[in-house]
């Protein structure tokens, strides 16, 4: 893991200050439940490539700000640009999903019913159509595709189990493996450490610095020494909004965010 | 399974062993099951009828007054593997489903009245008798073309599926799910019987349609023509099995089980949920419309008591008595529930209802994976001595709770 993390020096990662650059845009999003404002005027810009962390005290509006991203809650107001031109805010969890964004959720949503095999096999990138969908048998090319991800998230012994048999930790990697089948552009992931052992946690850890080589990722995290572990740019929220931003010792040295944290 | 549990992701994993999910059957089933499959369809549709005509002496025959009342619980059949494709496989517990076999059954009655021609008590050609008793002058327009047999056959697929199209799209797209969509289906029911109960609506109303005389020239009443239909019934049974069996083993099926166990995870895979949940309605409600089709000339009359709510939550009971999502169970609980009727009201004509609960009780609490999860569990409990097989229950059949709602925060 420490080779991992060498790669990853924030001075690697272009640094997100324009438009241009970034692969999301939040722009003054903001979002009320009832008018408790879960979102208020939050700005973001992830640039493609990188590997963000995100972090903040509960009902600081993480989990509000992934679902804005994946269409699941229409913001009151402000935007969010993918890519630089498409809104998400106009679009629906299909289309989001289809356009290349990815979600891991804050529990484990894996179909436990089927097998592992199974699971990545509706993961796969290829036509979400009914009848292609009906149609659709495996070819040789797309069950190695499926042995490869299998491999990558340590499962390759338990293809042929049902998902609902798989420890909490394996389901976690499991829903991991489901986003590297969709072959998305950008991933986010809510918690994916929570409720691990601390071998299972670094194993995590190593398999996150591996997928942000090919991928945009966002990490939602409550754990520091995994953030710390990801050595990536970090976030904190705060009601809502960006309360500050920087490297994990830049944070964490911060007089608000250490306010924040440890209450008044 | 040698190695369980490995230690985590990295590289160092070992060389993927393509399990037992990978090798694809070539067919639907295995070889055994074909056979099976080969061997009930035989004895269904060739043992049975030659039984029927064997001569009244003989020990083994098959009373030829039974013949309908087979091909009745026949179409009940198709209409439990309906139920079951939608409730058992995609946890979308429909509980209108008698909505579409009584709108089959419609179709199908009404084709047969218009072949009664003038042979009706009043003797007139261009009218039903209870228009005429009821003083009306012309055919309503909703009785058009169903002169014409191949017209009815293709509304009673049309109007079902029609239904399910416009029903099924208001209500997946906006997520109505759980038991909320149950008892909306159950007031889609209840609306058509009220409905139809109606005169001017011109469908017979209480009375419903009825007195048929012919089926495409034959008589309805015929031995050769009840036997012929039981025959048809069968065959129509065995194939509507065959595609709820396509659908489930494609990755189409394995779509449908996982929006039961994880819907917002189907849809931020990026499947329309909305489509799958539509496509699986309607191929229901189509399988329902044909089975109510079938029904009608075997049991001469249809009327609204077909389209009652209790009707369908009676399919619901034949469906977890066999076995949720297994199709050989619904087939199983709709004909051994219904021999279990027809000889309990004539024995006990005042207790069945109540056995009926009982039966559903005994099913929730007893056997929850109905009578086909019994018997692997059985065959599981005598095997569990020479293999490390681990419980059926926990490998196949669909979860407990499978109709309530996943909610993910």
């Amino acid at each position: 893991m420490a080779e991992h993390a060498g790669a990853l020096e924030p001075g690697h990662r272009p640094v997100a200050d324009k438009l241009s650059n970034s692969l999301l845009y939040l722009d003054n999003v903001t979002v009320s439940f009832d008018g408790f404002k879960a979102l208020n005027a939050l700005s973001l810009a992830i640039a493609d490539g990188e590997l963000r962390t995100v972090i903040g005290p509960n009902g600081a509006g993480k989990t509000t700000m992934m679902d804005v991203i994946t269409g699941k809650t229409r913001p009151d107001s402000g935007a969010a640009l993918f890519d630089g031109s498409v809104d998400l805010t106009r679009l629906d969890e299909e289309a989001i999903a289809t356009l290349g964004i990815g979600r891991k959720f804050q529990k484990p949503t894996v179909f436990e019913n089927l097998t592992v095999f199974e699971n990545l096999e509706l993961a796969l990138r290829y036509h979400r159509g009914i009848w292609r969908t009906l149609l659709h048998r495996l070819n040789g090319e797309q069950v190695d595709r499926i042995d490869a991800v299998l491999q990558r998230i340590g499962l390759a012994a338990r293809t042929a189990d049902r998902a609902g048999l798989l420890s909490h930790g394996q389901k976690q990697w499991l829903e991991i493996g489901m986003l590297l089948m969709q072959d998305q552009r950008l991933l986010l992931l809510d918690e994916p450490v929570a409720g691990m052992t601390d071998a299972e946690t670094a194993a995590t850890a190593a398999l996150i610095l591996d997928l942000a080589r090919d991928q945009t990722i966002i990490v939602v995290e409550h754990d520091m020494e995994f953030v710390r572990s990801l050595g990536a740019k970090v976030t904190v929220l705060h009601e809502g909004s960006v309360l500050a931003e920087g490297t994990i010792d830049h944070v964490q040295n911060h007089p608000r965010v250490i306010e924040v944290y440890l209450g008044r | 399974m040698s190695q369980a549990i490995s230690d985590g992701p990295g590289p160092a994993a070992p060389v993927p062993r393509l399990g037992r999910a990978v090798r694809r059957p070539l067919g639907l089933f295995s070889v055994a099951g074909w056979i099976v499959f080969g061997v009930t369809l035989i004895v269904a549709a060739g043992v049975i009828p030659a039984l029927t005509l064997l001569p009244a002496e003989s020990p083994l025959q098959i009373a030829p007054y039974l013949v309908p009342l087979l091909g009745k619980y026949v179409c009940y059949a198709i209409l439990a593997l309906a139920l079951d494709l939608i409730w058992g496989y995609a946890g979308i517990l429909s509980l209108g489903q008698g909505a579409f076999f009584g709108l089959g059954g419609y179709c199908m009655g009404m084709y047969l009245m218009r072949q009664i021609g003038n042979r009706g008590v009043y003797g007139n050609a261009e009218l039903p008798d209870f228009m005429v008793f009821l003083n009306w002058k012309q055919l309503p327009w909703t009785w058009w073309g169903f002169d014409a047999f191949p017209f009815a056959l293709v509304m009673a697929l049309a109007v079902p599926g029609l239904l399910a199209l416009v029903f099924g799209w208001f209500a997946f797209r906006s997520r109505v799910t759980g038991v909320y969509f149950s008892i909306i289906t159950q007031a889609m029911t209840y609306a058509l019987m009220l409905a139809f109960f109606r005169n001017d609506m011109g469908f017979g109303g209480n009375n419903g349609l009825t007195d048929f005389k012919t089926l495409l020239g034959f008589e309805v009443q015929a031995p050769s023509t009840r036997l012929a239909l039981y025959i048809i019934s069968v065959l129509t049974l065995a194939m509507a099995f065959l595609l709820c069996r396509y659908v489930t083993v494609s990755k189409l099926g394995r779509v449908l089980l996982a929006l039961r166990d994880a819907e917002s995870r189907v849809r931020f895979l990026g499947y329309s949920v909305t489509n799958a949940k539509l496509f699986v309605f309607i191929l229901s409600a189509l399988l329902s419309g044909i089975a109510g089709a079938l029904y009608v000339p075997q049991v001469g009359i249809i009327n609204p008591s077909e389209f009652s709510p209790a009707n369908s939550i009676e399919v619901a009971i034949w469906v977890a008595v066999g076995g949720r999502g297994t199709l050989v169970g619904a087939v199983l609980g709709a004909i051994l529930v219904n021999l279990g009727k027809t000889w309990l009201t004539a024995a006990y004509p005042d207790v069945w209802l109540f056995l009926l609960g009982a039966l559903f009780i005994l099913v929730t609490l007893v056997i929850p994976y109905g009578l086909i999860g019994l018997a692997g569990r059985l065959r599981w409990r005598r095997g569990r001595a020479d293999t490390d097989a681990p419980d059926p229950d926990l490998i196949e059949g669909p979860a407990p709770g499978a109709v309530t709602e996943i909610n993910h925060g």
